[in-house]
């Protein structure tokens, strides 16, 4: 049985962002719905990352609202996978026991560490801990999370940074699995994610 | 919920565990204190035996600071505090499971090394059992008071410096009723009962303040 999210949307009215008292974005508005992914684009310091920050909790928007569609008792950050530029992997541990721990910690469990390794073609790393990887390995590491556990909103940034060309086909194909499912992407990147229909939103000039 | 609890818990015992966690580095460093301090005190075997109890809470109070501010900054810095915001359980759980993976990591070895260490500062065998008492009851106030401070300076890069400042006039109260009670029991006018029981209501106040105290702060840090 092929499993699919339930009807659920992302909508963000009128956020601002201010990082050390200068004012980075205002005014910003989207709405993120099933099967749906937007490419987040922006020139360096455009505000890309903080937005992705704010909608995962961890900084506040200064004004303007995030609201959940369809559910009403889950903060945004609770439905969210973020794979960002710091990869949340223990250098210490194995990549196998990252994903362990990211499995117990999110909940919602879809396919096994061992499993999700195989996905991003990385199954003979298991056992190793992270600390002796490369970089574009521990970014594969990193978007393994994402099958781990099932969570409808992928927040990405710059997913495609680091990795080569045989993975970035792999994780193409990762996201048009996931929004087949219904689910959905917000991706800041500068390059093509190479999904089709992926709506652009531009923030700054 | 109860799964990630037990998973941040399982995590962190086992990241303290793998080399350069943390947890032998207090030991050592407690070790290293409590040997020190004979020396410069010189062979006075009564003096020595006189303040025992308060050179092991001193070395221990001391030792449980050393790699408090990585308590955070570490996950701050590698991007698992943010896995740890997206997870459903409440940061305040959150934190209270790195809390007691911090004390069974330090303060729990620390109380049982404490015999042993109690032998270099001629400690009298009566008052073995009340030091390491005190110190199982008095440590996990250390290590919670600490977790407001390190989730304070998680985002500072040399937060190691600021941190034993900003904790050390807090954890006062807990090094006086944690002292007092193992010298209680060498004998004295108070009975070893009530300062005790001091120190656990002050054990179990810093664990529930501390807990919000540093989830309010990680909420806070940008």
């Amino acid at each position: 049985m092929l499993f699919s999210y339930p009807i659920l949307a992302l909508d963000a009215e009128n956020l601002a962002c201010s990082r050390g008292g200068r004012v980075i974005f205002e005014g910003l508005a989207f709405r993120l719905g099933n099967g749906e992914a937007i490419a987040l684009t922006g020139r360096n310091g455009a505000g890309k990352s903080s937005l992705l920050a704010m909608l995962c909790g961890r900084l506040r928007a200064d004004a303007g609202t995030i609201r959940l569609e369809g559910v009403t008792e889950s903060r945004p950050a609770e439905l969210s996978h973020l794979v960002g530029h710091r990869d949340g992997l223990k250098t210490a541990l194995t990549a196998q026991e990252n994903l362990a721990f990211a499995q117990a910690l999110l909940g919602d469990p879809a396919l096994s560490p061992d499993e999700a390794l195989a996905a991003v073609g990385l199954p003979h790393v298991a056992g190793l801990p992270v600390g002796y990887l490369s970089a574009g390995q521990r970014r594969r590491v990193a978007l393994a999370r994402l099958l781990v556990s099932r969570r409808p909103f992928w927040l990405l940034d710059e997913p495609m940074s680091a990795l080569d060309l045989s993975a970035q086909v792999m994780l193409t194909g990762l996201m048009r699995g996931h929004l087949a499912q219904g689910g959905a992407i917000l991706a800041a990147t500068h390059g093509p994610l190479g999904l089709d229909g992926a709506r652009e939103l531009r923030i700054g000039p | 919920m109860t799964g990630a609890f037990l998973a941040i818990l399982k995590r962190d015992l086992a990241l303290a565990a793998r080399a350069g966690g943390g947890g032998e580095l207090a030991l050592v460093f407690f070790l290293t204190i409590v040997v020190l301090v004979p020396f410069a005190l010189g062979p006075d075997l009564n003096l020595l035996s006189r303040i025992g109890p308060a050179i092991l809470w001193l070395g221990a109070l001391l030792s449980m600071l050393i790699g408090l501010d990585r308590l955070f900054q570490g996950d701050e810095e590698d991007g698992s505090l943010d896995l740890i915001r997206a997870s459903v359980l409440p940061l305040e759980l959150a934190v209270l499971a790195k809390g007691l993976a911090h004390w069974l990591a330090t303060g729990l070895p620390l109380a049982l090394a404490a015999p042993l260490l109690g032998l270099l500062v001629a400690l009298p065998s009566e008052a073995i059992l009340p030091v390491v008492a005190t110190l199982l009851v008095g440590t996990p106030a250390l290590s919670f008071i600490g977790a407001g401070g390190a989730a304070l300076t998680a985002g500072l890069r040399r937060g190691g410096l600021i941190l034993p400042v900003l904790v050390a006039p807090l954890t006062v109260p807990v090094l006086i009723f944690g002292v007092s009670a193992a010298n209680a029991a060498l004998g004295g006018t108070v009975p070893f009962r009530t300062p005790f029981l001091i120190l656990c209501a002050i054990s179990l106040v810093a664990i529930v303040i501390g807990t919000l105290a540093a989830a309010a702060a990680l909420r806070q840090s940008d």
